[in-house]
């Protein structure tokens, strides 16, 4: 199961954060914090998957962003590391070449995208023309 | 409600949004409201709705499974749907379903073969693919769901050996997600009935992992071996190079994946070399939950493979010094209970405490070395026990040390309880002391009022030096002692003060709930205001006060004998709630980091050498490095090869435990276990009956299992009582853990029937007839069919016996021709308990008749719905062997009884009960009125009308085997408020659901 699923860039700086298990607000940050600090730290070379705490982190950098994801001992750590790309390439559909400042402007659509894909810690959506199609719809209503 | 609002909306964006909403956050009081709604958006003619709607439902079945249990048969169509994307959304429910209960859930083995095969075969969309695999998430999800129906069930894993063999096949392609794929499959192969040609494959598959330069893929392929491992030690010899090469891997992460690894294959042989490697590993970690972890793993494998005293010591004294006050309190409980509690071996427990007080001793003598407060408690109390063991003189040192502990300063008040305790222990040994005098001078002023209490006990006994031998004995930590739990001699004492006007005890519940009406009092809700005044008979009542000893009644029962001994009062405060300790103070900074690694060496110079040569050996020639690490290699795998040779079915535990732990209880009660056996093996009986075999197996396993249900009750009564019984609790429970086990291991053994039970068989095979005339006077559910074909048809029916739930299966031969042993049998199901009652082993079936088997239900835990399956094969004159399944549904209700008690017991039974749940229904029929309610709700739930008391009604009812569940209800106008009661927490749930469907309904 998914537990958590973090955006975050190389200056420590949440930029979207998502959480299918309660986790109290100031618990946040001190997580984040030491989250980010221990994907920091690594290098290219090094394993992308984390043990930390009782549950295993997997991440992957694009640019000066980081994508983090955390998990418990039943989930496939290859899986979710694939999951985290398809993710980023939906992302690059609908932002044509995405950055860190379009998911800063655009974060409601960013936290849809992320919706449509996971639920309740599950990944429920995997198909990239069906995740963005409530998204396209909603775009189109807000021209006309 | 937005929500319902958009849900009714014709706008498809409104009702898609409405349902992520629904699927996200969603409280569970508001599912009914909005669940025919979303139950109409399954038909809905837009996939991404009917998707959303399928996944709004696995939330709530995972915040309410109870309220979406009737829309079982939905799930199945949404399996069905012929989009791809509503099929996969099901998978999550089934994937949870199959979770809690595979065998429910068999048949659908079929589909999911069918739907992989398709998957994997490339006939999805090929929107679907990811870098041109197809929907790779989702062939890893239908996988998982494989992997657990196929487990330890021989026929439901052949049906997918062709699909997992294919999905092997075509994932060759070189793309990460098709390595998430084959990581899947492989762990699906392995958990799976095994199949040797798949196994050979996927080992194949770990190896190509293992190999990898990638080290995301190395990684996997650790967790793969480790798994794997499990079953097979053969595979780690195959990589044992790699596995070397990963111990010394810069990467912690891999290091610790191949402890992990290292951890799994332990054994006697090469226990040293191993936990010397997880060590090493420890000495560099810093954070918490590593050493934590790390801690009871070293401490798990020392006391299972330890090779001899001193290296067990060693390695526990480096636990204690590195782990110290963050470690589990279990690791410090379970050595000091293995010290005094010893092996078989007398002579050889006497050498171990010894050693373990003479390393103690040493540790002690190093100046400026700080060790954690645990690890002081630890030793003050082997010192405290067993110094005993050392000379005479030694015994006056062994003060002056403690002494010295307990002046400074660092150390914390709860360690320094422990240490008092041990002087106290020892001064009992020794005429008399100037240490013993000065402490109890320095402390009988001390400020800390524990130590005064401690200081002032220590002065008095020793005084009086009789009574302190004799309250102190010396080595009989673990002999039973007598206590008056229920502190009779304290009767005259309260009776003083009863009739000086005190006020009588009053149990803690009684209380509290004497608090609870307090405040209602203030509170204007009408239903909580009348029914604290509205009075039950028992309410009042000065049932729950009670004089003297009356009061502790209860831990009179189970206390009296305690095996604990009381020289350990006054340190027990270690194992209280508070769990970790305070962490230690130090005064200065460049203190702080000097380890506290024991001094001496670790009692291992082989393994030392060969590593230290390592070190250098790095400056050396390639080869000779090579050379080492083979080294290495042989000291590890040691022990795998041919000996422990490949044994897939079961993980035979063939290594002798050293470090035995011995409870006095398990052993009575293997005692028992074993004389059953003898009964059973003396009386051979020269007739094999398969059949009669395993029924006396299966009562056998009752009386266990009865005996079980005993001591597990004991032990949480115990529990409840207080903590100083602790030890005592930790065997019962250590006990009840063992004993299935037990049981488990008699399944294997061959039992023949005693002559005399197969007489008595013959007997109720006869009386087969009248017993089904006598189910008739109880409660039962009219034959229903369940399947048939040309020649048999099979139906069942339910009896609700007072006691149990009675199946009884009815086999009738259509033909006309005579059947040759037909046969019944039922799939064993994880929430039931099944026994086959007599009169179910005929034979043969005559022609044109109906043959009974009869099953005895019990319900082993709680549960909402649950399918019980079985086949019935039978063989015609000389045809082959014919097989038919069925299956059963079993709901809660099957196993709910009438509780028949007084309306003053059901007002103490009320007080007693912890969940609640309260819900005002609307009856339809206003006219209708409260007896005829409660005679509906008596008649469809079999539910016990207590009392009527005007407009309130009480019922009760019981959860087979004996779950008590109490109702109280209440009618204004045509609103009934129902306001349940019982001991286990979800009953009530289910109950209030079954009454509002009863009440609702009529």
């Amino acid at each position: 199961m998914i537990k958590f699923f973090l955006m975050v860039n190389k200056q420590g700086q949440t930029r979207l954060s998502k959480y299918y298990e309660h986790v109290e607000i100031h618990k946040r940050t001190l997580l984040e914090t030491e989250v980010i600090k221990s994907c920091l730290s690594r290098s290219s070379d090094q394993c992308s998957f984390i043990e930390y705490k009782d549950f295993k982190l997997i991440y992957r950098q694009y640019a000066a962003l980081f994508i983090v994801v955390g998990v418990n001992d039943t989930e496939n750590e290859m899986a979710i590391y694939e999951f985290i790309h398809n993710f980023v390439e939906v992302l690059n559909e609908y932002f044509s070449r995405v950055s860190e400042l379009d998911i800063m402007f655009n974060l409601d659509k960013v936290h849809m995208i992320l919706d449509e894909m996971v639920l309740n810690g599950c990944i429920v959506e995997t198909n990239r023309a069906r995740i963005l199609t409530p998204l396209l719809i909603i775009d189109k209503l807000s021209e006309s | 409600m937005h929500v319902v609002k958009d849900l009714q909306s014709t706008n498809l964006l409104e009702v898609c949004m409405a349902l992520t909403i629904v699927s996200q956050i969603f409280p569970r009081e508001m599912i009914p409201a909005v669940l025919p709604l979303i139950e109409d958006k399954l038909q809905h003619s837009k996939e991404i709705i009917r998707k959303k709607a399928v996944l709004a439902l696995y939330k709530f079945h995972l915040i309410a499974p109870n309220q979406v249990q009737h829309i079982h048969v939905k799930f199945r169509k949404a399996l069905c749907d012929r989009d791809v994307g509503v099929m996969a959304a099901s998978l999550h429910i089934y994937f949870r379903m199959i979770k809690e209960n595979s065998s429910g859930y068999k048949d659908l083995t079929g589909s999911f073969v069918t739907i992989l095969k398709q998957v994997v075969g490339g006939k999805l969309p090929v929107d679907f693919n990811y870098h041109s695999v197809p929907a790779p998430w989702l062939q890893i999800q239908l996988l998982r769901i494989l992997g657990l129906l196929g487990k330890d069930d021989q026929r439901t894993s052949e049906l997918m050996y062709d699909v997992l063999d294919e999905s092997l096949r075509r994932a060759e392609l070189n793309h990460n997600v098709t390595y998430a794929i084959l990581f899947e499959c492989v762990q699906t192969v392995y958990s799976i009935y095994p199949k040797t040609e798949l196994l050979e494959k996927a080992a194949k598959c770990i190896g190509k992992f293992v190999l990898s330069p990638k080290i995301n893929l190395k990684y996997l392929g650790l967790k793969a071996l480790t798994y794997v491992i499990q079953q097979d030690p053969t595979l780690a010899l195959q990589h044992q190079m790699t596995i070397i090469e990963c111990l010394d891997h810069p990467d912690p992460i891999i290091k610790r994946e191949t402890l992990e690894l290292l951890y799994r294959i332990t054994n006697a042989q090469n226990v040293t070399v191993i936990v010397q490697k997880m060590l090493e590993y420890l000495h560099q970690s810093k954070e918490e939950y590593i050493i934590v972890n790390l801690v009871g793993k070293i401490a798990e494998l020392a006391e299972k493979y330890a090779p001899d005293n001193a290296w067990f010591i060693q390695t526990m004294n480096a636990v204690f010094s590195v782990g110290g006050d963050v470690m589990h309190p279990d690791i410090s409980n379970n050595f000091l209970r293995l010290l005094a509690e010893g092996f078989d071996d007398e002579a050889e427990d006497q050498q171990l405490r010894l050693y373990a007080v003479q390393s103690y001793l040493t540790l002690l003598d190093v100046e400026n070395v700080f060790y954690p407060q645990r690890f002081l408690q630890v030793m003050s109390w082997v010192l405290g026990e067993y110094s005993y063991l050392l000379d005479k003189e030694m015994v006056e040192e062994v003060i002056t040390k403690l002494y010295k502990l307990l002046m400074n300063d660092s150390i914390s008040s709860e360690t320094k309880a422990w240490l008092i305790a041990a002087v106290t222990k020892l001064t009992s040994q020794i005429h008399s002391s100037n240490i013993v005098e000065k402490l109890i001078q320095e402390f009988t002023t001390s400020l800390d009022t524990c130590m005064r209490q401690h200081a002032f006990e220590l002065k008095y006994l020793h005084k009086n030096m009789e009574l302190m031998k004799s309250l102190l004995p010396v080595d009989k930590s673990c002999e039973d002692m007598m206590v008056d739990a229920s502190l009779s001699f304290l009767d005259g004492f309260v009776a003083e003060g009863l009739s000086q006007g005190a006020a009588p005890y009053k149990p803690h519940h009684q209380r509290q709930e004497e608090k609870l009406s307090q405040e209602k009092g203030l509170n204007f809700e009408p239903y909580g205001l009348s029914f604290s005044s509205s009075g039950f008979t028992g309410r009042q009542s000065p049932a729950g006060i009670s004089l003297g000893s009356d009061a502790s009644a209860n831990s009179a029962e189970t206390g009296l004998k305690e095996t604990n001994g009381l020289k350990l009062e006054g340190v027990k405060k270690l194992w209280g709630k508070e769990g970790y300790l305070p962490k230690k103070d130090h005064k200065t900074g460049d203190e702080t980091e000097v380890s506290p690694a024991p001094q001496e060496n670790m009692g291992m110079e082989t393994i030392d050498q060969t590593l230290t040569t390592k070190d250098h050996s790095q400056v050396l020639t390639q080869s000779k490095e090579e050379k080492e690490k083979q080294l290495l290699a042989s000291s590890l795998f040691v022990g795998l090869g041919s000996e422990s040779a490949v044994n897939l079915l079961g993980r035979a535990d063939t290594v002798s435990h050293k470090f035995r732990r011995k409870s006095k209880v398990k052993e009575t009660k293997s005692e028992e276990a074993s004389s059953a056996h003898n009964v059973t093996c003396s009386s051979f009986s020269p007739l094999p009956n398969a059949m009669y075999e395993e029924d006396y197996v299966t009562t056998l396993q009752d009386g266990g299992d009865k005996e079980l249900e005993k001591l597990a009750l004991g032990s949480e009564l115990l529990a409840s009582e207080s903590l100083t019984e602790l030890p005592l609790v930790e065997k019962l429970s250590d006990c009840s853990l063992s004993a299935p086990s037990l049981f488990a291991d008699s399944d294997m053994e061959v039992f023949q029937p005693s002559p005399s039970t197969t007489a008595s068989f013959a007997k109720e095979i006869s009386l087969e007839a009248s017993l089904l005339r006598e189910t008739a006077e109880c409660l039962h559910s009219d034959p229903t069919e369940i399947c048939n074909n040309e020649i048999v048809s099979v139906s069942s029916s339910k009896i609700w016996k007072d006691d149990c739930l009675l199946m009884v299966w009815l086999v009738t031969n259509k033909s006309d021709s005579e059947l040759k042993s037909a046969n019944l049998e039922i799939f064993p199901a994880e929430n039931f308990k099944l026994t086959e009652e007599p009169g179910s082993c005929l034979p043969a079936t005559e022609a044109e008749n109906t043959t009974t088997f009869q099953y005895n239900v019990q319900m082993e835990k709680p549960f909402t719905d649950a399918n019980l399956c079985g086949f019935v094969n039978y063989q015609m004159m000389d045809t082959v062997c014919v097989q038919l399944e069925f299956s059963v549904n079993l709901s809660l209700l099957d196993f709910i009884r009438p509780l028949k008690i007084s309306t003053e017991d059901f007002g103490k039974l009320w007080l007693s009960f912890a969940n609640d749940v309260k819900q005002n229904v609307k009856m339809t029929d206003s006219e209708a009125g409260l007896p005829s309610t409660l005679k509906t709700l008596q008649q469809k739930l079999r539910l016990h009308v207590v009392d009527i008391i005007g407009n309130e009604g009480l019922l009760a009812c019981q959860l087979l085997p004996s779950t008590p569940c109490l109702v109280h209800c209440r009618l204004y106008a045509d609103v009934l408020a129902l306001w349940f009661r019982s001991s286990c927490p979800s009953l009530p749930d289910y109950l209030l659901y079954q009454c509002q469907k009863v009440i609702e309904g009529s």
